[in-house]
């Protein structure tokens, strides 16, 4: 076992792990943090997002001990103390930019990426931008409203 | 009581938000993976790497010894109890239906098939513990080729069985009076084209991975799974495992798609119920997306033999369907049916005079196949839609003339079609002509010519899937008439609180597509209450004791008429109340907005929820009346729901590469009457990119040995938001009149139609080269092949073949008119 | 799925790497960035009993001049190599190359050096580093060393690198005026690796192709230089990049896959040749 200190959603841990846990395993087992979750084994489907010391990565990919001393942000983590929803969070809903909400955790933490690198991304930019997640509901079109519609880019 | 006299504004056609999001946006989620009971132990399952083997010994010994290791059990451990994973559709009274066990016993028959089981304290130590279990097996020929597997002295994949073929269900119109005698047609053709179309075999790729926790208690258990269908998956267990039915209550908490991919009971569900009885402890089983690519049901997987005739002026006078349909190595629960529901389809819009239709169910050593998204409709579709294209090329017409010639029109609605289905309404015409309006279609075949004449590397293409579907599943009687082993109807439940809150139960089960809203709009409506004040209760054979489940875009179109005729009852038993309360006659009393007035007389009224306080008071009632105006009801269709709607696609391809892009993608669906607008939207999106796919990104392939090569998203290729463009969606809107919402199911609409318009939009682009037809998915190599071998040169051999690497190309790929 | 366990180090400096990766042995393994390595073990493809973290060797990390070379910490994510300034100054090639690697996830914890250590041959940057003359520094007991480009790919998956070396930087020479470059990705969805790619370095002069270097992505068990296309572009006019890509194929060996059989690659390698020389030339 190995341990770890992290800043989760803004509270500090300090556990053991061992070192063949992934993050996304941390995150859902140690933690409790179900809101992040496990959608295939290879890095292709984006489901399990987060951002790591304010970059998104995919937690299945990252191991526990890696995110030594990091900070990570979850789904969990975004919206203010008070329930308001990250901007992010709210054009997903207003766009009806999720079905049945599986990938919506990892596709909400892409778009958030996005658009911090990108504030104000084309069309072409936001596909490639979230190009790393899958969602098999909704044809991604309204994902990219939600993302225009966040940006505060009229579509 | 109040008096303001302030009608609501109605509920039904407005583009609500989803109630759903709030969860699921924030990540309070509760996925099957999410749960755990205390005390609960994890499983692992060894799958078979081979496709087809005797299991020659298996020893868990090493493996019982690891650490956190509870139990390790084999097939031999539960043979005597674990039945056969169900199949619940026998669609011909001599269907051979070997058997499916859980756990493999002495035989595996396809590459990811169960055959052992760890019970461990974590997750990871059960996976650990899988390579302790030592077993060997003796390898047997796998049977991968259906054309193969039907020939005399194949190898048989069950040695229970004389032959590969389960069933052949034959329907011709000639015989059951619903048409002439296909021969005759035959005979009599001035034009006859006739093509072999390969569905290639896809994976429904639902992204929450399918995961079941079970909890025993006593005689019974709980189950939470991520199913489409709890109630039958309630029954099914019971039946299977003789449990008794009372005992078993089955949960679908949130549940991340489904696509028909969780229809099935699966060998996973049983194994979790078994384990968990035998060691009297919870257990919980969440599979891998290798697992489930490779173990959790297949869809598609079709042969289609076509053959369609006209006469020279483009009347069509025949259509004539056999197909091969692969069931895999097992029948699961509506597999042997999937097919056999295409079989009212293939005649799709058109009046055909005569019509037959002959489906072979085939056994394999590959993945069990059972419903995927459309589920034998997108199949129908795809052929007759490709096959009216290459009908018109061979009659030098325009293909939208011949559709329209040869298309049911508006006025001859209801309509009762060669395979024996009236439609009850339609418009094919104003769907068609806004479509094209939409899509700018004379602009692109202008543009298209431009780039012929110019040999422009990048050829424009413009393809056309002119669909009607059958939904809303289904009439009880027609599912008898095919032997379905239940009904189709649905239960609803409305309970009235005290304080004018309303429960609505259902028996349908959502996993994504927006019941609670939907369902809530339609409620408000009725009832004359806030949209807010309307909830969903569902998915619990505990608080949703009643109801056959969500597929085949039944929810709506048979879940939602059930509500609406609970709702009808309830204002019926609120009319005594208030009647009482007014101290008028009943008849005297309008209901609107959710209140009672006596006609005339403005002023006085008495709300539905006053009743519903009334009731609970049960203070001041009328004699004989019970304290409550709560209600249920169970619908049962009197036909199937037809949507409609016109596809239309336009497609550049780089004739250098082989590339094909989507360049405008144009649809104008009639599901009738809106309930909502944007969940409509949202359903036609999600239909449209699954169908693409089909067309352009997906396919199952496995190796000469049998195993699957696209085991995972690596090589499985869903498209991601930069594989697929923007599509505009409208809508006409015709109302069934079957139902009284005047509603038809949207769930599939979209992949029913939209793999034919791209793959059509593709061959006309490649019309000049030769080419009539193209392998799918059209991936540029084929494409490329297909325009540098002068349409002759199909799909390349080896491992992009159809059905293994041993497959020869020459007589699946349609090359060449016949 | 869940990896089988293994026990992990985490050197911060080269040397503390280096000795680690001695004391692990043939059964240890080098974690960079981990987006190849981690799926791998996830898949049980792999059964290493020690990783080797070297996230947190800060000496390996970023990037620096170094007169007439840019050094490229073999730790450096992919993300922090698309948007470093002397990156764009000096090998755009990269930047563009690095891209269209995998999405924006893997991105940011994907390494340079770890992607070209792996070797895979439909990884984009090897072909990108044959192409600029890269020298790779590896470091192991004996000391550092420098390898060539052409000299470091030494089959599918191997490269020059020992046992018990480890890839900490490389040198990409700055080329200097007059060079423009591009890089050409084919694939069938955006977020899988290439069937071919091809990366195009142009030297014009006087409105001619003075020199080009041409390297190809997934045409054989390593990254290849089109030799054949070079020598036909040395001193042609942009008329004749046509046939000159003609020879991309000459003397490849490309795999046979899901995704495209051989003779369809060399196919590819034609066409997008001629493509990536075009638009590196800007035409």
């Amino acid at each position: 076992m190995t341990k770890i200190n992290v800043k989760v959603d803004g509270v500090s841990y300090a556990d053991e792990v061992e070192p063949r846990t992934l993050l996304v395993h941390y995150l859902r087992e140690q933690l409790g943090k179900v809101g992040t979750v496990v959608g295939c084994d290879t890095s292709n489907c984006g489901a399990c997002t987060v951002d790591l010391d304010g970059r998104s990565v995919k937690s299945c990919t990252v191991l526990a001990v890696q995110a030594d001393g990091g900070e990570v942000t979850t789904i969990e983590g975004l919206a203010g103390p008070d329930g308001e929803l990250d901007p992010v969070q709210q054009a997903f809903h207003e766009n009806h930019a999720l079905q049945c909400g599986f990938c919506t955790p990892g596709m909400i933490m892409a778009v958030r990426d996005l658009l911090r690198e990108n504030p104000n991304p084309s069309e072409d930019e936001i596909r490639e931008g979230i190009e790393g997640n899958l969602c098999r509901c909704t044809g991604y079109q309204n994902i990219v409203r939600a993302a225009q519609a966040a940006a505060g880019v009229k579509s | 009581m109040t008096a303001v006299d302030e009608r609501p504004e109605a509920e039904i056609g407005k583009a609500r938000r989803r109630k759903e999001d709030a969860h699921l946006i924030t990540g309070r989620t509760r996925w099957t993976d999410n749960l755990s009971v205390p005390g609960m132990l994890h499983l692992a399952m060894l799958r078979s790497p081979m496709a087809h083997a005797t299991i020659t010994s298996i020893d868990p010994t090493d493996a019982r010894s690891r650490p956190g290791v509870v139990a390790v059990f084999t097939g031999a451990d539960f043979k005597d109890v674990q039945g056969n994973v169900p199949c619940a559709w026998p669609v011909t009274p001599d269907m051979v239906n070997p058997g499916a066990p859980s756990l493999a016993v002495d035989q595996v028959n396809f590459a990811g098939e169960c055959v052992a089981v760890v019970v461990a304290r974590s997750k990871a130590e059960a996976q650990d513990a899988l390579e302790g279990i030592d077993i060997e097996y003796e390898p047997l020929p796998p049977v991968l080729d259906m054309d193969q597997a039907v020939k005399d002295g194949a190898t048989l994949v069950h040695p229970n069985t004389e032959s590969n073929r389960s069933y052949t269900w034959v329907f011709e119109s000639g015989a059951a009076g619903t048409g002439a005698p296909i021969d005759d047609a035959l005979r009599d053709a001035e034009v006859t084209v006739s093509r072999r179309f390969v569905q290639q075999r896809l994976i429904p790729a639902f992204m929450e991975p399918r995961a079941v926790m079970v909890e025993p208690s006593g005689e019974g258990v709980t189950v939470w799974s991520a199913t489409q269908i709890p109630h039958i998956l309630r029954v099914m267990l019971a039946l299977t495992l003789g449990l008794p039915e009372h005992k078993v209550r089955v949960i679908a908490p949130d549940v991340g798609g489904g696509f028909g991919g969780k229809i099935p009971v699966t060998p996973e569900e049983i194994i979790s119920v078994l384990v968990a009885r035998r060691l009297n402890k919870p257990v919980k089983y969440t599979e891998s997306r290798s697992e489930s690519l490779m173990a959790a049901h297949h869809g598609r997987d079709q042969l289609q033999d076509i053959t369609i005739t006209a006469t020279r002026d483009g009347t069509v006078t025949g259509l004539d369907v056999h197909l091969l349909a692969d069931m895999g190595a097992y029948l699961r629960l509506v597999g042997p049916g999937v097919p056999i529901l295409g079989a009212f389809m293939y005649n799709a819009i058109y009046k055909i005079p005569a019509y037959r239709f002959v489906c072979e169910g085939i056994f394999t050593t590959k993945t069990p196949t059972d419903a995927y998204r459309g589920a034998g409709r997108p199949e129908a579709t795809f052929a007759i839609e490709r096959i009216m294209d290459e009908l018109a090329v061979e009659l030098g017409m325009d293909p939208m003339e011949l559709r329209r010639k040869n298309w049911i029109k508006h006025e001859e609605f209801p309509f009762t079609t060669v395979a024996g289905l009236t439609y009850d309404s339609g418009n094919y015409e104003a769907a068609t002509d806004k479509a094209l309006e939409l899509i700018g279609w004379n602009d692109l075949r202008a543009e298209q010519q431009e780039r012929r004449d110019s040999n422009d590397p990048v050829q424009l293409g413009l393809g056309i899937s002119t669909f009607t579907e059958m939904c809303g599943l289904a009439p009880s009687r027609v599912l008898g008439s095919l032997s379905y082993g239940a009904g189709g109807w649905e239960h609803a439940a409305i309970r009235m609180l005290p304080t004018g809150k309303v429960e609505v139960v259902t028996g349908a089960s959502p996993h994504g597509q927006g019941h609670e809203t939907a369902f809530a709009q339609i409620v408000a409506d009725k009832l004359g209450v806030a949209f807010e004040d309307v909830e969903l209760i569902h998915g619990d054979t505990a608080s949703s004791h009643k109801g056959l489940d969500t597929y085949g875009s039944r929810s709506l179109a048979v879940g939602g008429i059930a509500i609406v005729n609970a709702a009808d009852k309830v204002i019926e038993k609120a009319r005594k109340i208030a009647a009482h309360l007014l101290e008028a006659n009943e008849a005297d009393l309008e209901f609107s907005g959710g209140k009672f007035r006596v006609a005339g007389s403005p002023g006085s009224e008495v709300g539905i929820a006053d009743a519903a306080l009334a009731v609970f008071a049960a203070h001041n009632l009328p004699d004989g009346v019970e304290p409550s105006i709560d209600a249920e009801a169970t619908y049962d269709p009197e036909n199937f729901s037809f949507p409609h709607g016109t596809h239309l696609c336009a497609v550049e391809i780089d004739t250098e590469t082989g590339m094909t892009k989507i360049r405008k993608y144009v649809c104008v669906d009639d599901v009738g009457t809106p309930i909502n607008p944007l969940i409509i939207e949202g359903q036609v999106h999600g239909g449209l990119a699954q169908g693409i796919a089909q067309a352009l990104f997906e396919e199952a392939v496995y190796d000469d040995a049998g195993n699957l090569t696209t085991g995972t998203f690596v090589d499985y290729t869903l498209p991601s938001a930069a594989d697929l463009p923007s599509f505009t969606t409208e809508r006409t809107e015709t109302p069934s009149t079957t139902n009284p919402l005047g509603v038809k199911g949207v769930g599939e609409a979209g992949t029913i139609a939209s793999t034919p318009a791209v793959v059509n939009a593709i061959v006309d682009a490649l019309r000049p080269f030769g080419v009539n037809d193209i392998r799918m998915p059209a991936t540029p190599e084929r494409v490329w092949r297909a325009i540098h071998g002068g349409g002759k040169h199909r799909a390349a051999g080896g491992t992009t073949a159809y059905g293994g690497a041993s497959t020869s190309t020459s007589d699946g790929d349609g090359g060449d008119l016949q | 799925m869940i990896p089988a366990p293994f026990e992990y180090v985490r050197p911060s400096s080269v040397a503390e790497a280096v000795s680690a990766i001695g004391a692990a042995g043939e059964d240890g393994k080098i974690l960079a960035g981990g987006q190849s390595l981690i799926p791998v073990l996830r898949l049980r493809l792999a059964y290493p009993t020690t990783l080797v973290d070297l996230g947190r060797v800060a000496e390996m990390q970023g990037v620096r001049d170094d007169g007439d070379a840019i050094v490229i910490g073999a730790m450096t994510t992919h993300h922090d190599v698309m948007h470093d300034p002397l990156v764009a100054e000096h090998a755009p090639l990269i930047a563009q190359a690095t891209g269209t690697i995998a999405d924006p996830q893997v991105r940011h914890r994907g390494t340079f050096g770890g992607a070209l250590s792996h070797a895979d041959p439909a990884g984009d940057l090897g072909a990108v580093a044959l192409a600029l003359g890269c020298e790779f520094v590896a470091s192991g007991p004996g000391g550092e060393r420098r390898i060539a480009a052409s000299e470091f790919f030494h089959d599918y998956l191997t490269t020059a690198l020992a046992p018990d070396e480890v890839l900490t930087q490389v040198r990409v020479p700055k080329l200097g005026a007059g060079w423009s470059s591009h890089y050409e990705k084919f694939n069938r969805v955006a977020q899988a690796w290439s069937i071919v790619g091809v990366a195009a370095l142009v030297r014009r002069d006087n409105g001619s192709i003075a020199e080009a270097r041409i390297g190809l992505t997934n045409m054989g068990s390593t990254p290849v230089r089109a030799a054949a296309v070079e020598s036909a572009l040395a001193g042609a006019d942009v008329g004749s990049v046509a046939a000159a890509a003609e020879h991309a194929a000459d003397g490849t060996n490309p795999p046979s896959d899901l995704s495209g059989q051989a003779d369809y690659r060399q196919h590819l390698a034609r066409v997008l040749t001629k493509r990536a020389v075009l638009a590196a030339v800007g035409s």
